[in-house]
């Protein structure tokens, strides 16, 4: 049980410490215009990978190509029309959930 | 500097997120109450609050693993919060304690809503967006935890899917233009190269090294650099 109250401590502090310190380097100051080329960027890019990730990645160890990809394949259909997020959100968890009925 | 939005248009704005982190929250609870006990995963989900880097401990000490390794598999998920606390940083405000305060508020759906396409970012909708998450994480955790045995696979229902179609609904509103679109294509194909090998965490880390294709913009006065 030590094991994991460490795990715990270690990981508060850390998930904190991370967060803060990206914040805290370049202060208040207005970033200037290339600064804000570069972070206007990092949403889409971010945004991207994570979709990849939380549709392909077999639980933290390798790729995979399952249910999940079904119904990422339904949310982008969804997107295309014009479907409000809520909607697109339920379409995806559906055909997720249907194809694993089924399979 | 562009008015931040108030705290409750960001937890509107939060609010189609709270089912699918309930159930993420549920599926923790469920599968960390072998392991942890009953009251430690729910401690964890209140003190550490980042889903990511809690799954990723709970995977090493499910296996047997130590707190060594166990920490390390969930900081290497938290690697994202610096390049994106950098990008939210100048938009919190007061002294350096409440900005390391506001900070806690840093998680993926937020930041993403967060962002007004310009580089800049809007401090109402990432507090408030968290908000109802929050609340969602740490119940689920709680009702997993206890309710567990009852609730049967939290799979079932395909909710999990639930987070890639909101990024993805995200990522139709953000991708548009060239450069937001060559990022996007950038992040995506960094992550797809990755995933089959690198550890957890590493895809999503590295795929916002993409962002950097803003430097070849070119900016009066400046050196025009190719990424």
């Amino acid at each position: 049980m030590t094991a994991v109250w460490i795990t715990i401590a270690a990981l508060a502090v850390g998930t904190f410490a991370t967060k803060a310190a990206g914040t805290l380097v370049l202060g208040t100051r207005e970033p200037n215009e290339r600064a804000l080329s570069v972070t206007a960027l990092v949403a889409p890019a971010l945004l991207a990978a994570l979709v990849v990730y939380e549709t392909l990645s077999d639980h933290g160890e390798g790729i995979t190509l399952d249910a999940r990809s079904a119904g990422l394949a339904a949310a982008v259909l969804a997107i295309a029309a014009r479907i409000p997020m809520l909607g697109v959100m339920l379409i995806a968890a559906g055909v997720t959930a249907g194809v694993r009925a089924f399979s | 500097m562009q008015k931040s939005s108030d705290i409750r248009t960001g937890v509107r704005a939060g609010l189609p997120l709270a089912l699918p982190t309930l159930v993420g929250g549920v599926t923790f609870g469920v599968l960390a109450q072998p392991v942890m006990g009953s009251v430690a995963p729910v401690v964890m989900s209140l003190i550490v609050f980042s889903g990511a880097a809690q799954f990723a401990a709970l995977t090493v000490l499910a296996a047997g693993g130590g707190p060594i390794a166990a920490i390390a598999a969930g900081m290497m998920m938290n690697g994202r919060w610096l390049p994106m606390g950098l990008a939210v940083g100048p938009f919190l405000t007061g002294g350096p304690r409440a900005r390391a305060l506001q900070s806690l508020a840093l998680v993926d759906a937020s930041f993403a809503l967060s962002s007004r396409g310009d580089g800049t970012y809007d401090r109402g909708i990432l507090i408030g967006a968290t908000l109802p998450q929050a609340v969602a994480w740490v119940s689920g955790t709680a009702l997993g935890v206890v309710a567990g045995p009852v609730l049967g696979d939290p799979m079932a229902l395909g909710l999990d899917a639930m987070f890639p179609a909101f990024f993805a609904v995200l990522l139709a509103a953000e991708a548009r233009g060239r450069l937001p679109r060559n990022a996007a294509i950038g992040g995506a194909l960094i992550a797809l190269a990755l995933t089959p090998f690198a550890p957890p965490g590493v895809p999503v880390l590295a795929a916002v090294a993409a962002a950097l294709i803003g430097l070849s913009r070119p900016v009066p006065r400046a050196q025009p650099v190719t990424a």
